[in-house]
């Protein structure tokens, strides 16, 4: 009798089940197809936004690293020339001899004029206000003389280089210590 | 149509010059030109006697009187005697033509000057005299007649009667002073006449000008000035509108002039180094003076032209030589201190005056031509440059800061009598006496 009972639960359940089931994996092949052709759209439409957007941006990527390269570049070039024109070089008193320092500048500034070959340069010699003004224009001449002398045994044309001299006529500083002294001992570059 | 008038004028007041018989000439025995500021010569100028009756003469005759008391005193010979302490008033008789000499020795003064002023019409008709108190003699006796303008004139050519009938020499009374100034704001050339009187403006270049020369005749000057950019020199005739550029490469600076020639001495560096050349007043290279690498400027000539004063680095510190131009031989001049610049031979030939810079400030010297015995002439007071004689050997314009700014400064060749010239404005440097303007 029991058995009887088992039976009768067991097909109340599985028949149902069954039925259910059959039905179920019917619908779920039909649906199972549909899914994966739209998911593969999908992926692929993705893939190319990605791929699209990758591209955009490895574009704007690499439109930046050459703006910032050529920023850069120009920086450079700017500065190279902003030091070129800021950089004086300096003398003792009453001495037109190039210091050491004052060569290692001038050497950056030889190179400076071979990367720019078009470029011409002024010279001027300038002293500091102690001594005499005559004397103090033709100190100034050979202070640019021998800076001239100096790039061009460096290989720079003598026919880029103009020399002027404004012996103690024009100051940076025109105080009255040796700091203000030693500034205006100097040559100056400008670019004709 | 300005200087045709002034020379009519004064071709009126010279014809009525007239020499006051009983002058005797005077053995110039006064003023000794080799010391001759150790005894200043007490001189008495009292008010001149009016002898019109205008209501201005007044005013004149003391503005004449002052005027010449001033002009003398410039010289740095006299002593100029209070009018305080005068025994007799002036518009008196004893005051101009009939003078009680015992008045005037009993006060101290060795030498008077008397003077008669009479005005009518605008026209001035002035007799000045010089009388030595002590011999009771009439030195010089002149009378002047020309327009009221013409009163300076009248002054400055009875002063040139007066300092050469005591030394033997016209004195300065006709010349000018060429200086730098920068009251438009850029370093310009101005002139003056010898007492700071009447300044003018000679260059427009607003630029930097520097250095004005006169050349001996005192119809043209040579400068430096920037007014293309560069350091060219510039020879310019003052009354005419012509000249020269000088725009070699380098610099092209310290022009002097060759005595009595239409060339000059400056120096050029476009060979590569600053060099002294002989050029013509028109600009072409007559020869090279100097050959030594290295700083050669500054020339000053001997008044016979045959040496030369320069400056040298040759060695190592700037320097003063000479050279010889019939032997070509250089030598060095100064030895003391070791920054010698700006030479001025003097007009008698025997003296150099130079600036020389101890501890960044300048002071003026003067040493004889053969080295001896540098003398000091300014002492602590500021930086001191530039000294440039008068034609007469007698004074010394130089620039100094003693008082703040650089100005214009006069002393006499021995460093006394030191007083400034003019005030302008901005600072005034590079003072350079003129020749006389007129051969008397």
């Amino acid at each position: 009798m029991r058995k009887k009972i088992w039976i009768i639960l067991a097909l109340a359940f599985i028949i149902p089940g069954l039925l259910f089931t059959a039905s179920c994996a019917k619908k779920a092949v039909k649906d199972d197809a549909a899914m994966t052709q739209q998911a593969e759209d999908e992926a692929a439409m993705k893939a190319k936004e990605a791929a699209e957007k990758a591209r955009q941006e490895e574009l704007a990527r690499q439109r930046e690293i050459d703006e910032q390269r050529l920023k850069d570049e120009a920086m450079m070039k700017q500065e190279a020339k902003d030091m070129f024109l800021n950089e004086d070089i300096h003398f003792e008193f009453d001495s037109s001899i190039l210091t050491p320092e004052a060569q290692l500048i001038l050497k950056k500034k030889a190179e400076w004029l071979q990367n720019n070959p078009e470029s011409m340069s002024t010279i001027e010699g300038h002293c500091d206000e102690r001594g005499t003004s005559e004397y103090n224009l033709a100190l100034g001449d050979r202070r640019a003389t021998s800076t001239k002398n100096f790039l061009v045994d460096l290989g720079i044309s003598a026919s880029r280089l103009t020399t002027i001299s404004y012996g103690e006529e024009r100051p940076v500083d025109p105080g009255k210590s040796e700091d203000a002294w030693a500034k205006n001992r100097r040559c100056h570059f400008t670019i004709n | 149509m300005k200087i045709c008038r002034t020379l009519i004028a004064w071709f009126i007041a010279t014809l009525f010059i007239l020499t006051i018989p009983g002058v005797s000439l005077a053995g110039y025995d006064y003023i000794d030109i080799t010391q001759p500021y150790l005894k200043k010569l007490p001189i008495a100028v009292p008010y001149f006697k009016k002898i019109s009756t205008v209501d201005d003469t007044d005013q004149l005759s003391r503005t004449l009187s002052d005027l010449l008391s001033d002009t003398l005193d410039f010289t740095g010979y006299f002593k100029i005697m209070n009018r305080e302490a005068f025994l007799l008033n002036p518009q008196t008789d004893a005051g101009f033509a009939n003078v009680i000499f015992h008045d005037w020795t009993s006060i101290g003064a060795e030498l008077l000057v008397t003077g008669g002023v009479l005005v009518k019409d605008n026209l001035l008709e002035i007799e000045l005299r010089l009388y030595d108190t002590f011999k009771e003699k009439l030195l010089v006796g002149k009378r002047y007649k020309g327009g009221i303008s013409d009163q300076r004139r009248i002054i400055r050519r009875f002063c040139s009667d007066v300092i050469y009938s005591l030394t033997g020499d016209r004195g300065i009374f006709d010349t000018e002073i060429a200086f730098v100034s920068t009251s438009s704001g850029t370093k310009e050339i101005y002139i003056c006449e010898f007492d700071g009187y009447n300044i003018r403006r000679v260059t427009h270049t607003n630029s930097i000008t520097l250095t004005p020369a006169w050349s001996s005749d005192g119809q043209w000057i040579a400068y430096t000035s920037y007014a293309r950019g560069k350091p060219d020199l510039y020879i310019k005739h003052l009354k005419e509108n012509r000249g020269t550029v000088i725009s070699k490469e380098g610099i092209n600076i310290t022009p002097a002039w060759f005595p009595n020639k239409f060339d000059l001495a400056a120096t050029l560096s476009f060979s590569g180094d600053p060099e002294i050349y002989l050029l013509t007043g028109t600009g072409k290279v007559i020869k090279r003076l100097t050959n030594n690498k290295g700083i050669d400027v500054s020339p000053t000539w001997s008044p016979d032209g045959k040496k030369m004063a320069f400056v040298s680095k040759r060695s190592g510190t700037p320097q003063i030589y000479i050279k010889n131009l019939d032997s070509d031989q250089e030598n060095r001049l100064t030895f003391q201190g070791n920054y010698n610049t700006q030479p001025s031979w003097s007009p008698k030939g025997d003296k150099i005056a130079y600036a020389s810079m101890e501890g960044g400030l300048n002071n003026i010297f003067v040493i004889r031509i053969d080295g001896q015995s540098p003398i000091q002439m300014t002492h602590n007071e500021g930086d001191n440059e530039s000294p440039s004689w008068s034609p007469d050997g007698s004074l010394i314009v130089f620039s100094s800061t003693r008082e703040g700014p650089s100005r214009i400064y006069v002393m006499t060749g021995y460093g006394t009598d030191q007083r400034r010239l003019l005030t302008l404005q901005g600072q005034q440097t590079q003072p350079k006496w003129s020749p006389r303007m007129t051969q008397n």
